[in-house]
């Protein structure tokens, strides 16, 4: 029997040909372009605690990215963060230790990315976008009946190391980053679960016939997401010191920009954990490097706005004449993966 | 493929971190900038109020940095004062979203050699060395609810529409005004809600017209804020319920103008927002030479405003009094409006 390469042979060809290896360079730019316009820009200080300021926000892209490869959205990360904060706020206050407002906090998230999960599995009839856009409103809407228009603060001193600390001269909030980030690299690209993720992204029907558990999949990323959003608020809670129910408004659209932005195709089954985490380190350096020459708010929306449509342009034209040039035919009988389109 | 990526991707970072390493030991140059970090963008009172502050400074010869995070929030001032700590900024002059939550990232800055202080919208002590108020805040307080006693004829439902529910100032003012309705003379005058328009256009229009709908009796609008009183003037003018809801509070005499001349609004209060801008400058300055440290006592120049010296705060710092708040009507408005 012939054998079957699971892998493409490596070659500098096909390396340079990759959205990642594009986002590096651009990643490049970015700090080429903020060390010209300012010379605070390129020190050690700039690498190791400007991440305290977006990484919040990063722990949100490493779901999404197994959400949009599995052809979803989840648009209520948001609002779970901002509820599970604010329980977790409440329940501090309400004489509960830290420790476990804190693990309540994670449970709370958890059991809001379960319930779309079991929402999005039991009514198929209702798209993942429906969905977690009526959860994105009741969850937000919870967090304000709980704290009404107020805010809720004064945790303990310990609390508020977690968002600003450090391990030696590397802030914390990195390192568990870090670790967040090759679990789930290693869970995306190296478990039959990761690959039962990209089965259902590519062919939800051809997956279901094949033996995967389509359903349990699903459930299982949506209950990973809301976890994870969890994460997002313990961290983003532990800056602020305080948290009320309008905190982390708008987060869903920059996850999902920057999952976007690292390649990952919204009609679901293509792209790697290594293009998100790659745009995150883009656009938040981007923010600051821009912000260090002082230019106005609105100007950075316009600028990051203008990045996305063209990052997904060239990822179009690089795909469509990639398809052109190379008939899939002889991608076969090289050996090599064949090229499953989309539905 | 993938295998071949991280390769790749690990011999750029060895270059990077190199690079960085090399870069890192380098001198930092002696900074002549003097950062204002305003509440939000498009707000036409912080535009007035940097404007001033760009004015003290550039007088004398420095240069202004002005910020402000596009939405109101605690967050957007953190990741905006970051990047002033790494242009080494000689002061950072903050309007805040959040009286504690900006702690840790000013005592950063503080212990960067910055200068900090607050200026408008306070924040704790413990993250500034002295606030620039605008006006005596208990005399705010009282000023608006004697407003409101003489507008709704000594008795009836009264309602505050404020700012955030965070914003340092207006809380201040607010817990003034509970305070002065405990006085006998006002018992009559209840106070309904307290409406927070997070000093967003939208949601302060939205909050007055769920104020009027719910309090169908409500006799005087109170918005400490510019931006909750030109929303509010908008929706008792659209309502037609002028001479039947009065309002108050503190308003640009530019956007108020219409509102007062058709009666409204028939006077309010401000102080001139350029005027405090400006007055912070002179703070900066003299924080940065050692003229001042922010102590009970200390004397200071502020150009064409005179001579200006550190009192108590009631929050237990210290602070700077701009002076007593003006009060705009009929009779001066006309006046006023293209000032500022």
């Amino acid at each position: 029997m012939r054998e079957i390469r699971t892998e493409r042979p490596w070659s500098w060809r096909s390396f340079f040909f990759q959205w990642e290896w594009l986002l590096v360079l651009i990643f490049l730019a970015v700090n080429v372009v903020n060390s010209t316009l300012s010379p605070y820009y390129f020190t050690a200080d700039t690498f190791l605690s400007t991440p305290q300021t977006f990484l919040d926000k990063a722990f949100l892209v490493l779901p999404m990215t197994m959400v949009i490869i599995l052809g979803m959205i989840d648009i209520s990360v948001a609002s779970t963060a901002a509820l599970s904060a604010v329980i977790m706020a409440v329940s501090f206050h309400a004489g509960l230790p830290m420790g476990l407002a804190a693990v309540l906090c994670l449970a709370v998230a958890t059991a809001c990315g379960l319930l779309n999960g079991i929402l999005i599995t039991r009514f198929k009839e209702l798209s993942s976008v429906i969905v977690t856009l009526a959860t994105m409103i009741i969850y937000r809407g919870i967090a304000y009946v709980i704290l009404t228009d107020q805010a809720s603060g004064d945790f303990p001193k310990w609390y508020a190391s977690l968002g600003w600390g450090f391990i030696g001269s590397v802030p914390i909030i990195l390192v568990v980053f870090v670790v967040a980030a090759v679990v789930f690299g290693l869970l995306l690209h190296k478990t039959s679960f990761g690959r039962r993720i990209y089965a259902i992204g590519s062919n939800a029907t051809a997956a279901r016939y094949s033996g995967v558990k389509t359903d349990l999949i699903v459930l299982l990323v949506f209950t990973i997401t809301g976890f994870m959003a969890g994460v997002t608020s313990l961290f983003l809670t532990s800056r602020m010191g305080s948290t009320r129910p309008n905190v982390a408004q708008g987060y869903e659209l920059d996850v999902i920009a920057m999952v976007v932005l690292g390649g990952v195709s919204t009609s679901g089954g293509k792209g790697r954990i290594a293009g998100p985490l790659l745009a995150i380190f883009i656009i938040g350096f981007l923010y600051y490097g821009l912000g260090l020459v002082n230019i106005q708010a609105q100007s950075l929306l316009i600028i990051v706005g203008l990045l996305l449509i063209l990052s997904v342009l060239v990822l179009n034209f690089r795909f469509g004449s990639a398809r052109k040039a190379r008939p899939s035919v002889s991608v076969d009988n090289e050996g090599k993966e064949p090229h499953i389109r989309p539905r | 493929m993938r295998r071949g990526f991280i390769k790749g991707a690990v011999l750029v970072a060895a270059v990077a971190l190199s690079a960085l390493v090399l870069l890192a030991g380098c001198a930092k140059p002696v900074s002549n900038q003097y950062a204002i970090v305003f509440k939000n963008t498009g707000n036409p009172y912080g535009d007035k109020e940097m404007g001033g502050y760009q004015q003290g400074i550039e007088e004398q010869g420095f240069k202004a940095i002005l910020r402000a995070p596009d939405q109101p929030t605690a967050e957007g001032q953190i990741a905006i004062i970051e990047q002033l700590i790494a242009q080494h900024v000689a002061a950072i002059c903050i309007v805040g979203n959040d009286k504690d939550a900006l702690q840790p990232v000013l005592t950063k800055a503080m212990k960067a050699g910055i200068k900090v202080f607050s200026l408008d919208s306070g924040v704790n002590p413990a993250s500034r060395a002295v606030h620039v108020n605008q006006a005596d805040s208990e005399k705010i307080g009282q000023t608006l609810v004697e407003a409101a006693y003489d507008m709704s004829g000594g008795s009836g439902q009264i309602a505050i529409l404020s700012a955030t529910s965070q914003a340092t100032n207006q809380n201040l003012w607010i817990d003034f005004m509970k305070k002065t309705l405990q006085d006998p003379k006002y018992s009559k005058l209840e106070l309904v809600k307290i409406a927070y328009g997070d000093d967003l256009r939208d949601k302060s229009v939205s909050e007055a017209q769920a104020l009027l709908a719910s309090y169908p009796k409500l006799k005087v609008i109170i918005a400490p804020t510019t931006v909750g009183i030109a929303a509010a003037g908008k929706v008792l003018t659209d309502k037609h319920l002028g001479g039947k809801v009065f309002l108050t509070g503190l308003g640009l005499p530019s956007e108020m103008a219409t509102y007062i001349e058709s009666g409204v609004c028939p006077y309010m209060f401000l102080w001139n927002p350029l005027d405090v801008g400006y007055l912070g400058s002179y703070v900066a300055t003299a924080l940065v030479k050692g003229t001042i440290t922010g102590k009970v006592g200390e004397k200071f120049k502020a150009g064409r405003l005179g001579d200006y010296t550190i009192t108590q705060a009631p929050d237990g710092g210290t602070e700077v009094l701009l002076g007593p708040p003006f009060k705009f009507d009929k009779s001066n408005i006309e006046e006023w409006k293209t000032v500022y």
